[in-house]
Formats: structure tokens, C-alpha cells, sequence
């Protein structure tokens, strides 16, 4: 996406006259080959949405100066996601909020991003910037610069619409480390509000499943929220967002990285009734629907209450709940008190949760 | 949840414990067949099996329609998109059921092969509308649950006079199934698997009504409890089961009268001798050849049928030799009998196909009670 395809150079118009035709255009493969269709589609749709000084020298990279005595962190995540635009968001937001909760689950600030495209012939212009609109309001809102990026067009049928990658780089501030890896027994298990909002609102779109809801997607970007809890407690052990494969999944991947047990309480763990209906109906645990907007936190038991009235102070954070707690086991299970009285394993996600037959 | 919560209720779940714990003579074992791997799945999920005396042992029974299926049928399908470029359609959990050559029906998506994975029967049909150029068929499995839609689906077809739609119809009746159990010679002979009675299953018994238990509860001496899915439901039918066996009583009893009657739905059950006719003989994973214990599609709806409009013959094909499938669903064996669970055999790499759905009594007992009893590696 950097600005010297421009064949005049920097960001200067081009030498076309006639501006894109938002409303009925499709890309072609043109708007990949280079050219001026490509330099066109940039300035017109990208640089319009990103426009901040990095872009707009027009380089191939962007040169970032980082604060002294911080720690770098990166993180790189691929959207591809069916629909596009679903209640509550769209591939463009969720390509920013994804990326941006992964450097903030480092304990570190979000500060840049790059941005890939790779479009598919045909898809129509107003889509594309409804979408990259989306996007640069997510990263304004997130306090986030999208500062280098690229497209690529494919032909017809190899793509589905649009994949987005995008790359994030922050800054950790000295005395923080945040990891996987941190959790100690005794620790206290936080969750930042309802679980499934995400994947129930996307499933809900999906073709053949017609039912109706007033869910909307949870997606948000977590940085905000994050230095609120740094803020009351910078000796928080683990921060992750609990994305696909949803809270199970992910309380598994660090039971595993710390070498430790985990026992939750269901009755705790807050979901709304409208996602717990549609699970219910299709057969699907909640516990294991995505999330894009929601953060787990292992904090040592003596910050527990701290860290969590920041959680709720925030708005992202105003349902957080105190869901379990960290405990010794070699065999690193994630175990769960149920509401019905008994105890049981919750496992990693086999494959895709499928719906059962009956 | 209204009508769900209701059913939920830890207290009133220790409130039957308590009965069950005063009622369960200390003097015997009481042995429990549930049929249907929808209770399996409940009584895994909700930690049913903690609250019962210890003298209380449920055995898991063949009821899971992905565990009965076996390895021919799901190597029929495969063939047909394979290589005769047919869209399959099929539900969620077929995906995964391992097939010959290492393959399942999500292994050969990625081979190429263009399988769909649907919610209805009639999904199905609006693909086939959808693709007036392309063969479709709907790889049909299950109880009497899901067999009303796939009646409904070939007569809607027939219907539209759909040319490009048909069924690889695999659908298997319970009574048999069950029949079957109480007729083999670990149960009748050997006295290896003591059944003192059965909870019936939920849902088939909302199409099929409750009066088709009432011969086993005759002629074997069983009592049979039909019970919700619900782990309450479940409780409650423990609790009535026991209740018959200290009376000496084998009834039909039906705890889930908010959907279940003597007679069930007789529409449904019109659609489907419509449409379906006994098969002699099919078979089961785990319990090999049933007799008279499937559907196939009368021949007057043979333009619908998969069997005849292509040529893919059922070809049977043995289990591994390792997986200990067919004795865990006739209740012989636990799961953790198995020398492969859980560690060759994994949700993520099923050798057998009761590790394949949430149903299948080795996928819930790893997925929810394997802390239990062995240490299990777990791989990411």
C-alpha cells in the first residue's frame, strides 16, 4: 500500500482524471498489477482512510522510534471470516481489534500496524470502503496508526472477498511482564464480561441458520482497558484474549505454558441468556465460542479485588467476573464445579465444535 | 432459561441424590443401560455419575447414530464425491467419522471432494436446487429423530420433481438396537453385563411414542424409564429405576411427559412408511449385522435413492483391531478398558468412531470424566 507506486511519486495525484467509481466499481485484476489502477485504488480507499504522517512520506517501510528502556512487541493475525459484515462489526474493525489485543495481552501499548489486502476480482468498491472506513476508525479509536501496508488482487473464485492481515507493534513499559507462562497456583482467574457474543452474532449470519437474535459481535480493542488494569497492578501474571476456541481453549493453552491446574466455577462465568439460548439450540458450549472483545486475566490472589473494580470501571470491563482459580496438577486440567452440583473436565477444542445431530 | 434452568438445578439435584443414596438397597448393584448418547453426553456434562451411590453403575449404550455407523457406509459416501462429483451433504458430526484409506468425509474435502456440511434434510434439498447442474445427495443418518426430515425432503423433492436430488439413506431404528443388546450373549448368557433396565431415549420416543418399549419391559423383565436429555431428567429416571427393581416391577414408565405420549407423533410416523421400508439386514458398528433394524427408500421413490442411482455398493469393512468400540457400545467394556484411549485414540485423531461425536461414550468420558481415573497426555 505504500504510496510510491504513484508513478509521480509520494502521494501526489496521479495521472488519471476520473475518480473511482465507489458505488458500482468491482476490483479488477488492475487494481493489483501496480500500475495506476493500483496506485488509484491506494490513494483513493487506503491512504484516504489511514492518512497519518508515516504513510505520507510515501516510503516502503515506516521508520518507528522506539521509547528508551521498553521492550518491543509484535503480533501478526490473518482475517479471513464469513460474513464480511456481520452485527456488531465487520472484517475491517475485527482485522484492528484482533492485532491490537494481541500486543495488549503482552502488557504492552499498541502503537503501529500494518495492513495486507488480498481481494478478490469482483468484489465491489463500496464494500472494500465500508470496510478499510471500518478499519481506520478502529485504529483511531484504539490510538493505533496503520502505517505500512499492501494489496495483492486475486482472479475470480481464489479468494473469498477479502482477507486482511494485519501486523502490530508496541511498546512494554519497564517492571511489566506479562506471559503465558506466569501463572502460579493460588492465583485468581478474572474474565472482562459475557462470553460467545462474537460467535453466536457471526453464526447467526451464516446462510443456513436463520435464527433470529439481537446479539451483536463483543469486538473491541482491549488496550484501554489493559493499562487500567496495569495501572492498579503491574505484576499481572497473564493477559489473553480468548478468541477462537473461546475460554476454554485458552485457559488450556495456559494451564499448559504455566504448568498448572485451573478449577472455574460455572455459576460465575457470566453469558447472556440470548447466546446461551442459540447454543442451546445448536449444541454448542458457550465455553467454547469465539470472543473479540473480551480478555482473560491471571492476577496474584492479594490484586484480585483491585484489578477487578478497574475491570468493571471500564466499559469494556463493566461485567468482569472472578471465575477461578489457579492450582497444582501435573496434568495441567482445566476442571470446572458446575451449576448442576458435579465436576467435570473442560477440554481443549477438538477440531471445529460441531453441531450434534439430535 | 425457562424450561432449561428448571432442569438444571443443583439443589434439586442433591435433593435426589439424597433419595437415590436412601433408596438404593446397600445389599445389591443396580445396572443401567442409557440408550441414547444424548443422556451420555448429559451425564458426562453435568457430572451426573458423582452424585449416584457408588452401587449405582450407568453402562452407555449404542445410542449415538455417528458411533452405530459404520466404516462402509462412510466410505459410500466419500466414493460419490470422490468420483462421481456429487455434493454431499451431510450433518456436523458425520465430518469426522473415520472411513477407510485413513479418511473421513472432512479428509476428503480436502482432497477435493465438495461435501457440505448441513443443519436440516431440507438444507440439503435448497442446495440441490441451488446447483440444477450438479448431482446432490444427502447422506442421511440417524434414529427416528432425524428420519421424519429426510422422508419430507424426498417428498418434497418428488414434489418439484427435482431431478438432481437424492439420499444415501442410513437411517436405523431403535427397538432393534435394542433388542439386540438384550438378545446377545453377554447380557442373556454370560451374565457380563447385568442390565437391570434401560432409560429410553428422549427424542426418538417423541416420534415413536413410548408404547414400542413396552415388549422389552415384558418380555426381558426390564423396566424402561423414557427421560429428557436434561441431567435432571436423567436423575429422576435413575431414581425411578431403582424404585421398579426394589418393587420387582419391569414397566414402562415415561418421565418426560412434557413431550412424550403412548402413541407419538403419528404424522410423522405416517411420512415415514411413506417414504422408508424395513431393510433385512444392516449393520451397526459394534453390534455387526442387525436384522431388520434400518430403513431403505421404497421403490417408488427410487429415483431418490443414492443406492440405486449410483453405483456405489456397501462394501463392510473390519474396525482396527485395537479399538474395543463394538464391546464399549453393547456395554461390555468402559472406555477406559480400551488399550488405545487416549492416547493412539483422541478426539483429534479417533480411531474408533465413539471417540468421534460428543455422544460417543469415549469422546465424553475424555472430554469431561477422564480426570477421574487415568492420567491422559493431552496434545495440542
Amino acid at each position: 500500500m505504500n504510496a510510491r507506486d504513484d508513478s509521480k511519486g509520494g502521494t501526489v495525484r496521479a495521472g488519471y482524471v476520473r475518480p473511482l467509481d465507489i458505488r458500482n466499481g468491482r476490483i479488477d485484476m488492475g487494481h493489483g498489477a501496480g500500475g495506476r489502477a493500483a496506485s488509484q485504488l491506494i490513494e483513493e480507499i487506503f491512504l484516504a482512510a489511514f492518512d497519518n504522517p508515516f504513510l505520507r512520506q510515501g516510503n516502503d517501510g515506516a521508520s518507528l522510534a522506539i521509547p528508551q528502556g521498553s521492550r518491543l512487541v509484535m503480533a501478526t493475525d490473518a482475517h479471513v471470516i464469513s460474513p464480511l459484515f456481520f452485527p456488531g462489526g465487520d472484517i475491517g474493525a475485527l482485522s484492528v481489534h484482533g492485532t491490537v489485543n494481541d500486543v495488549a495481552m503482552m502488557g504492552a501499548t499498541p502503537l503501529w500496524l500494518s495492513a495486507s489486502f488480498i481481494l478478490e476480482e469482483g468484489f465491489p468498491l463500496a464494500d472494500l470502503k465500508r470496510i478499510v472506513q471500518s478499519m481506520a476508525a478502529a485504529a483511531r479509536e484504539a490510538g493505533v496508526a496503520v502505517v505500512t501496508g499492501d494489496t495483492k488482487v486475486v482472479e475470480q473464485g481464489k479468494g473469498d472477498g477479502v482477507f486482511i492481515s494485519t501486523t502490530g507493534v508496541g511498546v512494554v513499559p519497564h517492571g511489566i511482564d506479562v506471559s503465558g507462562a506466569n501463572a502460579r497456583p493460588g492465583d485468581v482467574i478474572l474474565l472482562s464480561g459475557t462470553v460467545g457474543d462474537h460467535g453466536v452474532a457471526v453464526l447467526s449470519q451464516r446462510e443456513s441458520l436463520e435464527f433470529e437474535t439481537t446479539i451483536v459481535s463483543d469486538t473491541a480493542a482491549l488496550n484501554g482497558l489493559v493499562a487500567d488494569m496495569l495501572a492498579v497492578c503491574p505484576a499481572i501474571r497473564t493477559l489473553r484474549d480468548p478468541t477462537r476456541g473461546g475460554v476454554a481453549t485458552t485457559l488450556n493453552e495456559i494451564a499448559r505454558q504455566s504448568g498448572v491446574g485451573m478449577l472455574l466455577d460455572e455459576a460465575a462465568i457470566p453469558v447472556k441468556r440470548e447466546v446461551d439460548a442459540a447454543c442451546e439450540l445448536l449444541g454448542l458450549d458457550p465455553l467454547y465460542v469465539a470472543n473479540e472483545g473480551k480478555l482473560l486475566a491471571i492476577v496474584p490472589p492479594e490484586h484480585a479485588d483491585a484489578v477487578l473494580a478497574a475491570m468493571r470501571a471500564h466499559s469494556h470491563g463493566a461485567d468482569a467476573a472472578r471465575i477461578g482459580v489457579v492450582q497444582e496438577d501435573a496434568h495441567h486440567f482445566v476442571q470446572m464445579n458446575t451449576r448442576f452440583g458435579g465436576r467435570r473436565v473442560v477440554d481443549w477444542l477438538s477440531g471445529e465444535q460441531l453441531p450434534r445431530i439430535c | 432459561m425457562k424450561y432449561i434452568d428448571e432442569f438444571r438445578d443443583g439443589d434439586v439435584a442433591r435433593k435426589i441424590a439424597d433419595r437415590l443414596a436412601t433408596e438404593a438397597r446397600g445389599d445389591r448393584q443396580y445396572s443401567f443401560m442409557e440408550f441414547c448418547g444424548g443422556h451420555t453426553h448429559a451425564i458426562s456434562r453435568y457430572g451426573v455419575s458423582e452424585l449416584l451411590p457408588t452401587n449405582v453403575r450407568m453402562i452407555h449404550g449404542p445410542g449415538c447414530p455417528v458411533c452405530v455407523l459404520p466404516i462402509g457406509r462412510v466410505d459410500m459416501a466419500i466414493k460419490l464425491a470422490l468420483e462421481h462429483d456429487v455434493i454431499v451433504c451431510t450433518y456436523g458430526d458425520t465430518m469426522r467419522v473415520p472411513a477407510s484409506d485413513s479418511l473421513s468425509l472432512t479428509k476428503a474435502k480436502a482432497r477435493g471432494g465438495d461435501i457440505r456440511m448441513v443443519y436440516s434434510a431440507a438444507d440439503a434439498l435448497t442446495v440441490a436446487r441451488d446447483n440444477p447442474e450438479r448431482q446432490v445427495v444427502f447422506f442421511a443418518i440417524g434414529f427416528e429423530t432425524t428420519t421424519p426430515p429426510t422422508a419430507l425432503a424426498i417428498l418434497r423433492a418428488q414434489r418439484e420433481g427435482l431431478k438432481n436430488f437424492s439420499v444415501l439413506c442410513c437411517h436405523v431404528l431403535t427397538p432393534s438396537a435394542i433388542t439386540h443388546i438384550l438378545e446377545s450373549p453377554e447380557v442373556r448368557q454370560y451374565g457380563t453385563v447385568p442390565i437391570d433396565g434401560f432409560i429410553g431415549p428422549a427424542h426418538v420416543s417423541i416420534v415413536i411414542g413410548a408404547a414400542p418399549y413396552e415388549h422389552f419391559a415384558e418380555e426381558y423383565r426390564k423396566p424402561v424409564v423414557i427421560a429428557g436429555f436434561e441431567p435432571l431428567d436423567v436423575m429422576q429416571a435413575i431414581l425411578m429405576l431403582v424404585r421398579q427393581v426394589n418393587d420387582g416391577r419391569a414397566h414402562v414408565e415415561n418421565e418426560f411427559t412434557r413431550a412424550v405420549d403412548r402413541d407419538g407423533n403419528l404424522a410423522a410416523q405416517q411420512k415415514v412408511s411413506e417414504v422408508f421400508e424395513l431393510r433385512p439386514s444392516f449393520e451397526w458398528r459394534g453390534l455387526g449385522e442387525v436384522p431388520y433394524s434400518a430403513l431403505k427408500i421404497r421403490p417408488a421413490f427410487a429415483e431418490f435413492d443414492a443406492e440405486r442411482r449410483f453405483d456405489v455398493g456397501y462394501k463392510p469393512v473390519a474396525d482396527n483391531k485395537a479399538c474395543e468400540c463394538g464391546a464399549i457400545l453393547r456395554g461390555v467394556k468402559k472406555p477406559t478398558d480400551c488399550k488405545i484411549f487416549g492416547t493412539v485414540c483422541t478426539p483429534e485423531n479417533p480411531i474408533g468412531s465413539c471417540m468421534v461425536s460428543s455422544e460417543g461414550a469415549c469422546a465424553a468420558h475424555y472430554a469431561y470424566g477422564r480426570f477421574k481415573d487415568i492420567p491422559v497426555k493431552v496434545s495440542a
